[in-house]
């Protein structure tokens, strides 16, 4: 009965949480991608346009549902709601901190903590290629085909590289569960560098792997074949409106954050901090906080517009007080773990974003030769020596 | 109106071959055929079998208006023929009146005349970087290069008061004396642009992706470039210096001293290092433009074709009686037929003007480079992948109201 309350209770605050950062991520992504191109992004709605993400619910809410007479209906319907679905759930298994005791209960920061985390991600993220695919085949378009097409084609390829630069630090850690392999990377190494399976070691190779995979996988530039909007006009969701298309969207977001926050628990130590506690660690989420707060409180002092001065001092106070936060006995226990994935996973979403506004996009086979000839033997050997790494330790 | 959409055919019979070809209609509307181009291309998977442009979307009957405009009136037509590369346009239909009028124009009209056409060149090269890298994926290129052209098009907007569709350069000189103090933002332009060139190459020049999706990627044979007319940066990347500036020189372009670059590879990223070398050659021709600029009047002395100044006008009786009889008749242009070759940013541009001695020119056609350029589309297509045409397409670097007309 306890395991039921405590799913309902963290489902309820997980799952608005994890609206609202897709819905921020897109306005974080039109932001940086607007700075690194010389643009403003939005700024209309709202001070600096922190309310586009609403206007744009409820633009896509309100939107006609336009469905084209030649679909084939149960799979069209069925493709957006299968795209989010398994996006929104692999998150489910994600650990964001250790195991806590609040009021006396114990429980893990996560929502499910099942033995078979990470064979579950696998197994929804490779589901995933079922809504673009069926996307694709039941809007009779011929450029949403050719997008489904080459989308199953992308996925399945680079399903096996990143399954096998997965399985590297699974053979580290013996284990298939999120918190273990977190735990694997606990402590530091000479008491200063962190004992991450990135740093050090030959799991920096699985972590690269794995972060080119994760492009792929969620359809970024520069692996967007599937909806590359200069070739398929916009490829599996051209025939796509409203809450629909809306759907695809997250989905993709999801996605993203899901591949960013697996990478921060497998490869970037999950929750634990990058400075040791005992030199400071803890310290460290107030002081980037009050840096932040001191940002922006210099510019509500010196605003560029007028209404800089309400709208930055605000947020400069919310984000004072956060820092704060992280310094307080009970909640501390609860925000430095989270402090310390988010800051993680949320530094690869950042990545992932740069790497948008940099490069251009591959060609369909470029792609999968890079797949098969490159990736693929280059994780195999990867999974090689860490075998014979782990082989050679145990003995 | 009834129900007409009819169900589309979902399970094609296998053909005699034995392939199952798929016809897809890229364009008109279509984010990378840059306009109202449409190519019926037939697919086998990603491969393209077979490509047919289908040109005309955008004919607005440009070379038939002229027949009814006055000799001076079909200057605003010529911008909107290539509206990218206006100035060139201006130019070549200007330098072929004035050949039929036998009009000698002031130097210091020549020597702003090729400024104005280099810096057209720069300005429609950025908008081929942008667009051609945008259409492959590398987004932010886009907007680099746009904010150099904005610097452009404030100087273009300086010198005729408008951005665009500019008219600035007439039959018998400019329409308007330059501003003052119209050298500031050009060398500040010139100090500035190599800088941000680097900026753009450092992005490309090094980028695998790029590099892979450019090299080796649209060669068509020197031969059949030159039987379909293939000109301008196209053939220069395949080897062959064909550059109308040093050929048939027009307005002073033999006083410049400038390379015309070429390359021998004859793929996309040939035709992209040929239109940045010739971004780097512009700036060196503007550059002497500005240092060796002379002094003097911006309109020839022929009392009949330019419109004399405001000040005449209000104190000389024939300036007046000039005025009116230009503006209400328009210019007698001697019978006789020219062809008026310039090199504009996508080739060779040519005006064929006939007159026979009235007020209204009786033919001007223009031989115009997207046109011919597009017409090595399909070879060049063929057997490529649907990717490869997009950026094949790019470097082609065609404008549809240059093609159409």
């Amino acid at each position: 009965m306890d395991f039921i309350l405590l799913s309902i209770l963290k489902t309820a605050i997980a799952a608005p949480v994890l609206l609202g950062t897709l819905a921020y991520l897109v306005w974080i992504e039109r932001k940086v991608l607007a700075h690194v191109q010389l643009r403003m992004g939005p700024s209309r709605v709202g001070p600096h346009g922190l309310l586009q993400p609403i206007a744009d619910a409820i633009k896509l809410l309100t939107k006609e549902d336009f469905i084209p007479s030649y679909v084939n209906h149960v799979y069209y319907w069925l493709a957006p709601w299968l795209a989010l679905m398994f996006a929104v759930t692999a998150i489910s298994v994600l650990p964001v901190g250790p195991i806590v005791e609040i009021f006396g209960v114990k429980t893990n920061m996560g929502q499910a903590d099942i033995s078979i985390g990470l064979l579950l991600i696998l197994g929804l993220t490779g589901m995933g290629v079922y809504g673009i695919a069926l996307a694709g085949w039941s809007s009779n378009n011929k450029y949403s085909l050719l997008g489904g097409l080459r989308s199953s084609a992308q996925m399945i390829s680079y399903e096996l590289p990143m399954a096998l630069a997965i399985a590297s630090p699974l053979l580290i850690v013996n284990s298939l569960n999120l918190r273990e392999i977190v735990n694997g990377q606990a402590g530091h190494v000479f008491g200063i560098i962190p004992n991450w399976n990135a740093i050090g070691g030959l799991q920096i190779f699985s972590f690269i792997i794995y972060l080119i995979c994760a492009f792929a996988e969620t359809n970024r530039i520069p692996f967007d074949l599937p909806e590359a909007e200069n070739e398929l006009v916009s490829g599996y969701n051209t025939e796509y409106s409203s809450m629909k298309f809306a759907a695809f969207f997250m989905a993709e977001y999801a996605n993203i954050i899901t591949a960013c926050s697996v990478a921060t628990t497998l490869f970037l130590g999950g929750w634990h901090p990058i400075i040791p506690n005992e030199l400071g660690g803890q310290f460290i989420p107030t002081l980037i906080c009050f840096f932040f707060a001191g940002v922006l409180f210099y510019h509500a002092l010196n605003p560029a517009r007028p209404s800089d001065r309400l709208s930055m001092g605000v947020i400069g106070a919310i984000i004072l007080g956060l820092g704060l936060l992280f310094q307080v006995p009970v909640v501390k226990e609860l925000a430095q773990p989270l402090f310390w994935f988010a800051s993680k996973a949320g530094f690869l979403i950042f990545v992932f974003i740069w790497v948008r506004g940099t490069v251009p996009r591959f060609r369909y086979d470029q792609l999968m030769r890079f797949a098969w000839l490159v990736l693929f033997p280059a994780a195999l050997l990867n999974l090689l020596l860490t075998a014979f790494v782990v082989a050679a330790k145990s003995n | 109106m009834s129900e007409t959409i009819t169900e589309p055919v979902l399970h094609q019979e296998p053909e005699a071959g034995g392939s199952r070809r798929m016809t897809l209609n890229m364009g008109p509307q279509h984010p990378s055929t840059h306009g109202v181009l449409r190519v019926v291309l037939e697919l086998d998977g990603e491969f393209i079998e077979k490509a047919t442009p289908e040109i005309g979307y955008l004919h607005t009957g440009i070379e038939k208006q002229c027949e009814a405009l006055n000799w001076q009136q079909v200057i605003t037509l010529t911008d909107r023929v290539d509206y990218l590369a206006n100035l060139s346009n201006n130019l070549c239909y200007s330098l072929a009146v004035e050949k039929l009028l036998g009009l000698e124009i002031p130097p210091k009209a020549q020597f702003l005349r090729v400024l104005l056409a280099e810096l057209t060149r720069i300005n429609s090269h950025l908008v081929w970087l942008g667009t051609h890298a945008l259409d492959m994926g590398a987004m932010t290129m886009f907007f680099l290069t746009f904010r150099e052209r904005e610097d452009l098009l404030r100087i273009f907007e300086m010198f005729s008061g408008q951005r665009l569709m500019t008219s600035y350069i007439r039959p018998g000189g400019l329409a308007l004396d330059p501003p003052r103090g119209w050298e500031k933002p050009v060398k500040a332009f010139l100090a500035d642009f190599p800088n941000k060139l680097d900026e753009y190459e450092s992005l490309l020049n090094a980028n695998p992706i790029w590099l892979r999706r450019t090299k080796g990627i649209g060669i068509l044979p020197v031969e059949e470039m030159l039987e379909v007319g293939i000109t301008g940066p196209l053939i220069r990347a395949a080897g062959i210096p064909m550059d109308a500036r040093k050929m048939t020189p027009y307005s002073g372009y033999e006083k410049f001293d400038f390379n015309v670059p070429t390359a021998t590879e004859n793929d996309v990223f040939a035709r992209y290092a040929v239109r940045m070398a010739e971004m780097r050659e512009s700036l060196k021709i503007v550059q002497q433009a500005l240092e060796g600029m002379p002094e003097g009047p911006t309109r020839a002395e022929a009392h009949r074709v330019v419109l004399p100044e405001r000040e005449k006008m209000k104190t000389q009786m024939e300036a007046l009686i000039y005025h009116f009889k230009i503006v209400t008749e328009g210019i007698a242009v001697p019978e006789g037929e020219i062809y008026q070759v310039v090199e504009s940013p996508r080739g060779e541009l040519g005006y064929y003007v006939v007159s026979d001695g009235s007020s209204k020119p009786l033919r001007v056609h223009m031989r115009t480079p997207s046109f011919a350029n597009l017409q090595g589309l399909p070879n060049l297509v063929e057997k490529r992948q649907i990717s490869d045409s997009i950026a094949i397409m790019g470097s082609l670097d065609f404008v549809l109201g240059d093609c159409d007309r």
